[in-house]
Protein backbone atom coordinates (compact mmCIF):
# COMPACT_ATOMS: atom_id res chain seq x y z
CA UNK A 1 0.00 0.00 0.00
CA UNK A 2 2.49 2.19 1.21
CA UNK A 3 4.79 1.45 -2.55
CA UNK A 4 1.67 1.67 -4.53
CA UNK A 5 1.13 5.29 -2.65
CA UNK A 6 4.95 6.28 -3.38
CA UNK A 7 3.80 5.02 -6.91
CA UNK A 8 1.12 7.47 -7.49
CA UNK A 9 2.76 10.50 -6.66
CA UNK A 10 5.40 9.86 -9.39
CA UNK A 11 2.96 9.20 -11.58
CA UNK A 12 0.10 11.32 -11.32
CA UNK A 13 2.61 13.96 -13.02
CA UNK A 14 0.49 17.31 -14.15
CA UNK A 15 -2.12 18.15 -11.71
CA UNK A 16 -1.97 16.23 -8.55
CA UNK A 17 -3.45 16.66 -5.25
CA UNK A 18 -1.53 17.05 -2.48
CA UNK A 19 -4.53 17.51 -0.26
CA UNK A 20 -3.92 15.41 3.30
CA UNK A 21 -7.54 15.74 4.36
CA UNK A 22 -9.83 13.45 2.68
CA UNK A 23 -12.59 15.71 0.91
CA UNK A 24 -15.80 14.57 0.24
CA UNK A 25 -18.90 16.20 -1.27
CA UNK A 26 -20.36 19.80 -0.90
CA UNK A 27 -16.47 20.39 -0.39
CA UNK A 28 -15.54 19.63 -3.59
CA UNK A 29 -18.34 21.88 -4.85
CA UNK A 30 -15.30 24.64 -4.64
CA UNK A 31 -13.74 23.52 -7.42
CA UNK A 32 -16.69 23.46 -9.84
CA UNK A 33 -17.06 26.87 -8.67
CA UNK A 34 -13.66 27.88 -9.62
CA UNK A 35 -14.17 25.55 -12.95
CA UNK A 36 -17.08 27.39 -13.73
CA UNK A 37 -15.94 31.24 -13.24
CA UNK A 38 -12.58 29.54 -15.13
CA UNK A 39 -14.67 28.78 -18.36
CA UNK A 40 -16.16 32.14 -18.14
CA UNK A 41 -12.93 34.10 -18.38
CA UNK A 42 -12.16 30.83 -21.40
CA UNK A 43 -15.16 31.91 -23.70
CA UNK A 44 -15.03 36.02 -23.07
CA UNK A 45 -11.22 36.00 -23.91
CA UNK A 46 -12.18 34.15 -26.79
CA UNK A 47 -9.64 31.89 -26.22
CA UNK A 48 -11.66 29.04 -26.94
CA UNK A 49 -11.85 29.93 -30.49
CA UNK A 50 -10.38 28.18 -33.65
CA UNK A 51 -9.80 31.55 -35.07
CA UNK A 52 -7.95 32.76 -32.18
CA UNK A 53 -5.66 29.85 -32.17
CA UNK A 54 -4.76 30.31 -35.63
CA UNK A 55 -4.33 33.88 -35.67
CA UNK A 56 -1.69 32.78 -32.80
CA UNK A 57 0.27 30.31 -34.74
CA UNK A 58 0.14 32.94 -38.15
CA UNK A 59 1.73 35.83 -35.48
CA UNK A 60 -1.21 37.71 -36.56
CA UNK A 61 -2.21 38.92 -33.20
CA UNK A 62 -0.95 39.71 -30.01
CA UNK A 63 -3.65 38.55 -27.91
CA UNK A 64 -3.30 35.15 -27.01
CA UNK A 65 0.56 35.94 -26.16
CA UNK A 66 -0.89 38.39 -23.71
CA UNK A 67 -3.32 35.89 -22.45
CA UNK A 68 -0.27 33.34 -21.67
CA UNK A 69 2.16 36.14 -20.87
CA UNK A 70 -0.04 37.15 -18.09
CA UNK A 71 -1.25 34.26 -16.97
CA UNK A 72 2.08 32.88 -16.38
CA UNK A 73 3.52 36.41 -14.66
CA UNK A 74 0.67 36.11 -12.27
CA UNK A 75 1.21 32.84 -11.48
CA UNK A 76 5.02 33.43 -10.83
CA UNK A 77 4.46 36.30 -8.72
CA UNK A 78 1.52 34.52 -6.89
CA UNK A 79 3.73 31.09 -6.24
CA UNK A 80 6.59 33.81 -4.68
CA UNK A 81 4.15 35.44 -2.62
CA UNK A 82 3.06 32.04 -1.17
CA UNK A 83 6.70 30.87 -0.26
CA UNK A 84 7.74 34.23 0.51
CA UNK A 85 5.22 33.99 3.30
CA UNK A 86 5.06 30.40 3.53
CA UNK A 87 1.33 31.06 3.31
CA UNK A 88 -1.08 27.75 4.21
CA UNK A 89 -3.84 25.97 2.51
CA UNK A 90 -7.46 26.30 4.16
CA UNK A 91 -7.11 23.36 5.34
CA UNK A 92 -3.89 24.43 7.27
CA UNK A 93 -1.21 22.38 5.14
CA UNK A 94 2.21 23.76 4.00
CA UNK A 95 1.44 24.38 -0.08
CA UNK A 96 3.47 21.63 -1.84
CA UNK A 97 4.71 21.82 -5.81
CA UNK A 98 5.56 18.53 -6.83
CA UNK A 99 8.85 19.17 -9.07
CA UNK A 100 8.50 18.05 -12.63
CA UNK A 101 11.39 15.87 -13.53
CA UNK A 102 13.17 16.25 -17.44
CA UNK A 103 11.44 13.22 -19.84
CA UNK A 104 11.92 13.02 -23.46
CA UNK A 105 7.99 13.12 -23.32
CA UNK A 106 8.12 16.58 -22.41
CA UNK A 107 9.58 16.89 -25.84
CA UNK A 108 8.04 14.42 -28.48
CA UNK A 109 4.45 14.36 -26.91
CA UNK A 110 4.80 17.97 -26.88
CA UNK A 111 5.24 18.58 -30.32
CA UNK A 112 2.71 16.08 -31.20
CA UNK A 113 0.22 17.92 -28.86
CA UNK A 114 1.37 21.22 -30.62
CA UNK A 115 0.15 19.44 -33.64
CA UNK A 116 -3.74 18.68 -32.33
CA UNK A 117 -3.24 21.82 -31.12
CA UNK A 118 -3.73 23.62 -33.97
CA UNK A 119 -5.62 21.25 -35.80
CA UNK A 120 -8.50 21.68 -32.94
CA UNK A 121 -7.95 25.03 -31.97
CA UNK A 122 -8.44 23.73 -28.40
CA UNK A 123 -6.42 22.17 -25.39
CA UNK A 124 -8.12 19.96 -23.36
CA UNK A 125 -9.42 23.06 -21.15
CA UNK A 126 -11.22 24.74 -23.76
CA UNK A 127 -12.21 21.25 -25.33
CA UNK A 128 -14.87 21.65 -22.43
CA UNK A 129 -15.58 25.10 -22.72
CA UNK A 130 -16.32 24.81 -26.96
CA UNK A 131 -19.06 21.84 -25.73
CA UNK A 132 -20.70 24.35 -22.94
CA UNK A 133 -20.49 26.91 -25.64
CA UNK A 134 -22.73 24.61 -28.16
CA UNK A 135 -20.35 23.71 -29.89
CA UNK A 136 -21.76 19.72 -29.37
CA UNK A 137 -19.63 17.81 -31.96
CA UNK A 138 -16.46 18.87 -29.98
CA UNK A 139 -17.91 15.68 -27.62
CA UNK A 140 -16.47 13.83 -30.18
CA UNK A 141 -12.66 15.59 -30.30
CA UNK A 142 -12.97 15.27 -26.07
CA UNK A 143 -13.85 11.60 -26.67
CA UNK A 144 -11.20 11.01 -29.27
CA UNK A 145 -8.35 12.95 -26.63
CA UNK A 146 -9.35 10.37 -23.72
CA UNK A 147 -8.95 7.76 -26.74
CA UNK A 148 -5.57 9.20 -27.39
CA UNK A 149 -4.87 9.57 -23.37
CA UNK A 150 -5.78 5.35 -23.12
CA UNK A 151 -3.56 4.60 -25.87
CA UNK A 152 -0.69 6.30 -24.70
CA UNK A 153 -1.15 4.83 -21.04
CA UNK A 154 -1.32 1.49 -22.61
CA UNK A 155 2.03 1.66 -24.74
CA UNK A 156 3.69 4.10 -21.87
CA UNK A 157 6.74 1.43 -21.00
CA UNK A 158 7.28 0.97 -24.87
CA UNK A 159 7.90 4.59 -26.02
CA UNK A 160 10.69 6.07 -25.19
CA UNK A 161 11.14 8.80 -22.16
CA UNK B 1 -25.02 48.54 -13.89
CA UNK B 2 -26.13 48.77 -17.52
CA UNK B 3 -21.98 50.10 -17.97
CA UNK B 4 -21.16 46.97 -16.17
CA UNK B 5 -23.08 44.30 -18.47
CA UNK B 6 -22.49 46.23 -21.48
CA UNK B 7 -18.66 45.55 -21.11
CA UNK B 8 -18.58 42.34 -19.60
CA UNK B 9 -20.70 41.46 -22.39
CA UNK B 10 -17.58 42.63 -24.62
CA UNK B 11 -14.80 40.66 -25.27
CA UNK B 12 -12.38 40.73 -22.53
CA UNK B 13 -9.28 41.99 -23.40
CA UNK B 14 -5.95 39.77 -22.50
CA UNK B 15 -4.87 41.89 -19.85
CA UNK B 16 -8.22 41.27 -17.83
CA UNK B 17 -8.08 37.30 -18.87
CA UNK B 18 -4.51 36.31 -17.97
CA UNK B 19 -4.67 37.48 -14.71
CA UNK B 20 -7.82 36.13 -13.96
CA UNK B 21 -6.28 32.49 -15.70
CA UNK B 22 -3.18 32.91 -13.70
CA UNK B 23 -5.07 33.09 -10.53
CA UNK B 24 -5.80 30.19 -10.98
CA UNK B 25 -3.03 28.71 -9.75
CA UNK B 26 -2.68 30.19 -6.24
CA UNK B 27 -6.31 30.10 -5.95
CA UNK B 28 -6.10 25.74 -6.70
CA UNK B 29 -3.20 26.00 -4.01
CA UNK B 30 -4.34 27.76 -1.15
CA UNK B 31 -8.30 26.49 -1.48
CA UNK B 32 -6.93 22.88 -1.57
CA UNK B 33 -3.67 22.29 -1.83
CA UNK B 34 -4.00 21.69 -5.85
CA UNK B 35 -1.84 21.62 -8.39
CA UNK B 36 -3.14 23.61 -11.98
CA UNK B 37 -3.44 20.57 -14.79
CA UNK B 38 -6.41 19.78 -17.13
CA UNK B 39 -5.91 16.96 -19.58
CA UNK B 40 -5.35 15.16 -16.19
CA UNK B 41 -9.28 14.85 -16.46
CA UNK B 42 -8.56 13.28 -19.14
CA UNK B 43 -6.34 10.35 -17.85
CA UNK B 44 -9.23 9.98 -14.61
CA UNK B 45 -11.91 9.96 -16.70
CA UNK B 46 -9.89 6.54 -17.95
CA UNK B 47 -8.80 5.11 -15.13
CA UNK B 48 -12.48 5.49 -13.84
CA UNK B 49 -13.75 3.77 -16.87
CA UNK B 50 -11.55 1.75 -18.84
CA UNK B 51 -8.71 1.03 -16.28
CA UNK B 52 -7.92 -2.27 -18.14
CA UNK B 53 -5.54 -3.37 -15.35
CA UNK B 54 -2.63 -0.86 -17.51
CA UNK B 55 -0.71 0.12 -14.55
CA UNK B 56 -0.64 3.98 -15.80
CA UNK B 57 -4.38 4.02 -15.11
CA UNK B 58 -4.44 1.67 -11.77
CA UNK B 59 -4.38 4.71 -9.16
CA UNK B 60 -6.25 5.89 -6.27
CA UNK B 61 -8.60 8.29 -8.86
CA UNK B 62 -11.59 8.70 -6.20
CA UNK B 63 -8.68 11.12 -4.76
CA UNK B 64 -8.55 13.51 -8.02
CA UNK B 65 -12.51 13.66 -7.96
CA UNK B 66 -11.75 17.40 -7.35
CA UNK B 67 -10.03 17.95 -11.16
CA UNK B 68 -13.05 15.76 -12.86
CA UNK B 69 -15.51 18.64 -10.92
CA UNK B 70 -13.22 21.58 -12.44
CA UNK B 71 -13.55 20.67 -16.02
CA UNK B 72 -17.26 20.19 -15.56
CA UNK B 73 -17.37 23.64 -14.01
CA UNK B 74 -15.46 24.64 -16.95
CA UNK B 75 -18.28 23.31 -19.67
CA UNK B 76 -21.02 25.06 -17.46
CA UNK B 77 -18.69 28.05 -17.39
CA UNK B 78 -18.83 27.93 -21.32
CA UNK B 79 -22.35 27.54 -20.88
CA UNK B 80 -23.04 30.25 -18.93
CA UNK B 81 -20.63 32.97 -20.95
CA UNK B 82 -22.29 31.50 -24.30
CA UNK B 83 -25.94 32.12 -22.90
CA UNK B 84 -26.52 35.16 -20.90
CA UNK B 85 -22.82 37.35 -21.57
CA UNK B 86 -22.45 36.77 -25.01
CA UNK B 87 -20.86 39.40 -27.07
CA UNK B 88 -23.52 41.27 -29.30
CA UNK B 89 -21.35 42.35 -31.82
CA UNK B 90 -19.39 40.63 -34.91
CA UNK B 91 -16.44 38.34 -33.44
CA UNK B 92 -13.49 39.99 -34.48
CA UNK B 93 -10.35 38.12 -36.34
CA UNK B 94 -7.24 39.77 -37.72
CA UNK B 95 -7.99 40.48 -41.84
CA UNK B 96 -4.54 38.70 -42.28
CA UNK B 97 -5.69 35.57 -40.57
CA UNK B 98 -8.91 36.47 -42.09
CA UNK B 99 -7.28 35.91 -45.86
CA UNK B 100 -5.32 33.01 -44.98
CA UNK B 101 -8.05 31.39 -43.75
CA UNK B 102 -10.34 31.89 -46.72
CA UNK B 103 -7.90 30.93 -49.29
CA UNK B 104 -7.58 27.54 -46.97
CA UNK B 105 -11.31 27.48 -47.85
CA UNK B 106 -12.92 29.16 -44.93
CA UNK B 107 -15.99 30.67 -45.56
CA UNK B 108 -17.76 31.39 -42.41
CA UNK B 109 -16.29 33.86 -39.77
CA UNK B 110 -19.42 34.61 -37.61
CA UNK B 111 -18.67 32.86 -34.88
CA UNK B 112 -15.78 31.03 -32.67
CA UNK B 113 -15.95 28.62 -34.41
CA UNK B 114 -15.56 28.24 -38.39
CA UNK B 115 -19.31 26.53 -38.93
CA UNK B 116 -17.77 25.25 -41.78
CA UNK B 117 -15.63 22.73 -39.63
CA UNK B 118 -17.42 22.37 -36.80
CA UNK B 119 -20.52 20.56 -36.98
CA UNK B 120 -22.48 17.51 -37.10
CA UNK B 121 -22.60 17.01 -40.85
CA UNK B 122 -19.06 16.56 -40.71
CA UNK B 123 -18.29 13.97 -38.24
CA UNK B 124 -18.86 11.00 -40.73
CA UNK B 125 -16.36 12.79 -43.32
CA UNK B 126 -12.50 13.33 -43.89
CA UNK B 127 -13.01 16.76 -42.75
CA UNK B 128 -14.57 15.26 -39.24
CA UNK B 129 -11.82 12.44 -38.91
CA UNK B 130 -9.32 14.98 -39.28
CA UNK B 131 -10.84 17.72 -37.10
CA UNK B 132 -11.94 15.88 -34.55
CA UNK B 133 -11.18 12.33 -34.30
CA UNK B 134 -7.06 12.59 -35.32
CA UNK B 135 -6.80 16.10 -33.83
CA UNK B 136 -8.40 15.25 -30.66
CA UNK B 137 -6.29 11.85 -30.27
CA UNK B 138 -3.18 13.90 -30.83
CA UNK B 139 -4.19 16.33 -28.28
CA UNK B 140 -5.03 13.74 -25.76
CA UNK B 141 -2.17 11.44 -26.44
CA UNK B 142 0.16 14.22 -26.74
CA UNK B 143 -0.78 16.01 -23.34
CA UNK B 144 -0.41 12.99 -21.80
CA UNK B 145 2.67 11.61 -23.11
CA UNK B 146 4.20 15.33 -22.56
CA UNK B 147 2.68 14.96 -19.08
CA UNK B 148 0.51 17.95 -18.94
CA UNK B 149 -0.99 20.98 -21.18
CA UNK B 150 -0.80 24.25 -21.70
CA UNK B 151 -2.62 24.75 -18.12
CA UNK B 152 0.04 22.03 -16.32
CA UNK B 153 3.14 23.58 -18.07
CA UNK B 154 2.56 26.33 -19.88
CA UNK B 155 0.83 28.23 -16.76
CA UNK B 156 1.64 26.13 -13.65
CA UNK B 157 4.77 24.82 -14.59
CA UNK B 158 6.42 27.90 -15.91
CA UNK B 159 4.71 29.83 -12.84
CA UNK B 160 6.59 27.16 -10.58
CA UNK B 161 9.79 27.75 -12.83
CA UNK B 162 10.27 24.40 -13.53
CA UNK B 163 12.80 24.12 -17.02
CA UNK B 164 11.17 20.62 -17.78
CA UNK B 165 7.47 22.97 -17.85
CA UNK B 166 9.29 25.50 -20.45
CA UNK B 167 10.99 22.86 -22.75
CA UNK B 168 7.16 21.17 -23.18
CA UNK B 169 5.80 24.70 -23.78
CA UNK B 170 8.19 25.29 -26.24
CA UNK B 171 7.58 22.63 -27.98
CA UNK B 172 3.81 22.56 -27.68
CA UNK B 173 4.24 25.96 -30.16
CA UNK B 174 6.79 24.33 -32.67
CA UNK B 175 4.40 21.65 -33.09
CA UNK B 176 1.76 24.49 -33.56
CA UNK B 177 3.83 26.61 -36.06
CA UNK B 178 4.85 23.12 -37.65
CA UNK B 179 1.03 22.30 -38.28
CA UNK B 180 -0.05 25.91 -39.13
CA UNK B 181 2.53 26.26 -41.81
CA UNK B 182 3.37 23.32 -43.10
CA UNK B 183 1.40 20.67 -42.82
CA UNK B 184 -2.82 22.57 -42.17
CA UNK B 185 -2.56 23.59 -46.28
CA UNK B 186 -2.51 19.94 -47.79
CA UNK B 187 -4.39 18.11 -44.75
CA UNK B 188 -7.10 20.03 -45.79
CA UNK B 189 -7.04 19.96 -49.74
CA UNK B 190 -6.44 16.30 -48.67
CA UNK B 191 -10.58 16.16 -46.58
CA UNK B 192 -11.76 18.44 -49.32
CA UNK B 193 -11.22 21.87 -48.72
Amino acid sequence: MIVEEKKNKVEVCDAPNSQQNVEKGLSLVKYMIIGILFGIVFVKAEIISWFRIQEMFRLQSFHMYGVIGSAIITGIISIQIIKRFNLKSIAGETINIPKKEFRKGQIIGGFIFGLGWAITGACPGPLFAQIGSGFLVVFVTLISAIAGTWVYGKFSDKLPN
Amino acid sequence: MDQLIDWITQPWPWYVAGPLIGLTVPILLLIGNKTFGISSSLRHVCAMCVPAGIPFFTYNWKKEMWNILFVIGVLIGGFIATNFLANPNDFVLADQTRADLTALGITDFSGLMPSDIFQWDNLFTAKGLLFFVFGGFLVGFGTRYAGGCTSGHAIMGISSLQWPSLLATTFFMIGGFVMTHLLMEPLMKLVGY
